[in-house]
């Protein structure tokens, strides 16, 4: 197209006009080639420096990597990230999709229940997860509740405890964002062609075999979809961790987004937090390359047919 | 005549059977929405009802329980007199700081992207498609990646530790998601209205002010939507960058909470928290359907 404002004439006000849209965005390609590939290498670059407490460029190869790995808080950290993900992941989009289904079932007032749903995403993980902390607190919040009904012994005290505070840290997660899972399901739901539907009810089959035959395996490619973006919300996970548990107990709750906050800024081992934020990038990666490419193949694909 | 009368007791029968078993589908349906409301909506009442008691009648009666007391004290406490980190005044400088961040990052990010999507999409230039693709990284990048290069680069240009120094962080932040948004958007609109357009005379900016902004308030919206939401949610930037008073009101909100050493003031805790949440609540409510779909946009990403 800035083909022809050029064959239109070749003045020097018209090769002006012709770069006009490439000079606006200069400074945008500029701003984003920085953020992404200068920034990006170099926090690598420091990852091989002998840094401390201050960026500094003495190369020492990948030996920051070598003590990241054989850090038992590096694998406190990705263990948890493994764990969370595991759970948070598959129970959210259970819970979701539960939600999708029931909403989907032509109910009154249906905003009404979907705004009930999905307003945790609004709200931070730092306000969300300060009131949640404050729930699972047992002199106060769940367990201090269910205690003075009657049931004396109940316990919940998540928060404080080693092994259990990571189950605080996956139910408030879920709480957070399974309203997210829901509206991309719902989407998902009301996309499949009607006709289909009606076709299997004709043939006489049941509202959950329509749903387990007909309407779910139509929206497969949601399913990936909201595992690939709940998955990234698991890798980032941060600031849920530091409103709810702050780590603890003891290292009981470290992520790797929250270790390499605390070795660039609470411990001066910047190298290595560096180290452990590439392997954050590395994570990502690892999850989200694979999409794209499913993406692209899966467009091609759909081009070629139709 | 037999067979008529038993037709219809059969159909009849069937038909209870039906409307009962629609019933009761009913009542599961309504009966689990219910259910799963109430795990929703009991943490925002808490903090609600909490920031109206007594803490004294918080302390006895737990932080879930329908109150005893009423008082408006905690709300003037939480805005201007509740220690955050040794300073005694309030979260109103924080709430403040977060305000003057959110609004200018907010409108430059939304500019920029409809500018750049315009052009992606409509004035492309050879390896327009790779720029899009480089920029359309910067929103899978995770924030720790770019705390380094921010703190370095912001103390070179004099910008550390101010309100200024996040909202070009938040800009730049924010540029991949405002482009693909906008840009995605522009895609759909036809080339031959632009073509008429151009055949009349009309340039760049002309085109721009004439044909596509008055074609975009509904990606407008999302985006403002999108970008004053995550932008007033944002923590990392916020305590790795900033400082004490300087701090936006997500990080006053963690360090209120994490100075309970002696007794929790949970009253004005939950004032302070729910001032930290009205503005992006207050997006939710009135702009629901575009923060929906400003959601589901960025999923696909």
């Amino acid at each position: 197209m800035a083909g022809q404002a050029v064959s239109a004439g070749t003045s020097t006000w018209d090769r002006i006009k012709k770069w006009t849209p490439i000079f606006i965005i200069a400074p945008s390609i500029l701003a984003s080639f920085i953020y992404v590939f200068v920034f990006a290498g170099w926090t690598f670059y420091i990852s091989l420096s002998d840094s401390t407490l201050l960026p500094s460029y003495g190369f020492k190869g990948f030996e920051n990597y070598v003590s990241l790995w054989t850090n038992r808080r590096w694998s406190v950290a990705y263990n948890n990230l493994l764990f969370f993900s595991l759970f948070y992941v598959t129970i959210s989009m259970a819970f979701g999709l539960l939600l999708a289904i029931l909403i989907d079932q032509k109910i009154r007032a249906e905003s009404f229940w979907r705004t009930i749903f999905l307003y945790p995403l609004a709200v931070s993980f730092i306000a969300t997860g300060t009131v949640w902390q404050w729930l699972y607190n047992p002199s106060s919040g769940i367990q201090f509740l269910v205690n003075s009904l009657g049931w004396t012994d109940f316990q919940f005290a998540l928060t404080t405890d080693r092994k259990n505070a990571i189950w605080a840290i996956i139910i408030t997660g879920i709480w957070g964002s399974a309203g997210f899972s829901m509206a991309l399901f719902l989407a998902g739901l009301r996309s499949v062609d009607p006709d289909i539907i009606k076709a299997a009810q004709i043939d006489g089959a049941s509202w959950f075999r329509t749903y387990r035959k007909v309407i779910l395996p139509t929206i497969g490619p949601i399913f990936l979809a909201v595992a690939v973006v709940l998955l990234q919300f698991a890798i980032k996970t941060f600031d849920l961790a530091v409103a709810l548990t702050n780590s603890g107990p003891g290292i009981s709750t470290t992520f790797p987004a929250t270790y390499v906050y605390d070795f660039m800024f609470q411990r001066g081992e910047i190298g290595q937090g560096a180290a452990a934020a590439m392997m954050v990038l590395a994570a990502l990666a690892i999850v989200l390359v694979p999409y794209s490419l499913y993406l692209v193949w899966r467009r091609r694909r759909e081009a070629s047919n139709g | 005549m037999a067979d008529a009368v038993m037709g219809t007791v059969v159909e009849d029968r069937e038909a209870a059977v039906a409307s009962r078993r629609r019933l009761i589908s009913r009542i599961v349906v309504y009966g689990l929405l219910g259910l799963i409301s109430i795990v929703y909506i009991v943490p925002l009442l808490v903090v609600i009802l909490n920031s109206f008691r007594t803490n004294a009648e918080i302390g006895a009666n737990g932080l879930i329980s329908l109150p005893n007391s009423f008082r408006l004290d905690a709300w003037p406490q939480a805005w201007s007199d509740f220690c955050i980190g040794g300073q005694c005044d309030g979260v109103a400088r924080y709430f403040w700081n977060s305000v003057m961040m959110v609004v200018p990052a907010t409108i430059i990010s939304t500019t920029l992207g409809a500018i750049n999507g315009y052009i992606l999409s409509k004035w492309k230039f050879p390896g327009s498609e790779i720029v899009f693709g480089c920029m359309l990284l910067g929103v899978f990048m995770p924030g720790q990646i770019a705390l380094l290069p921010w703190a370095f680069l912001l103390g070179q240009i004099g910008l550390s530790n101010s309100v200024y120094g996040l909202i070009l962080v938040h800009c730049i932040q924010g540029l991949s998601f405002t482009t693909l948004f906008f840009r995605n958007y522009y895609v759909s609109i036809p080339d031959d209205l632009l073509k008429a357009a151009r055949i009349d005379g009309a340039g760049f900016w002309r085109i721009f002010w004439k044909i596509i902004i008055p074609l975009s308030p509904p990606i407008i919206i999302v985006t403002v939507i999108w970008q004053f939401t995550g932008i007033w949610n944002e923590y990392l930037f916020g305590v790795v960058l900033n400082s004490g008073a300087n701090q936006p009101i997500t990080a006053a909100l963690v360090a209120l909470s994490m100075s309970g050493t002696t007794v929790r003031t949970y009253d004005v805790m939950s004032a302070a928290v729910l001032i930290g949440a009205l503005p992006p609540l207050l997006v939710y409510f009135f702009g629901g359907k575009y923060f929906v779909r400003g959601l589901t946009q960025g999923a696909i990403k």
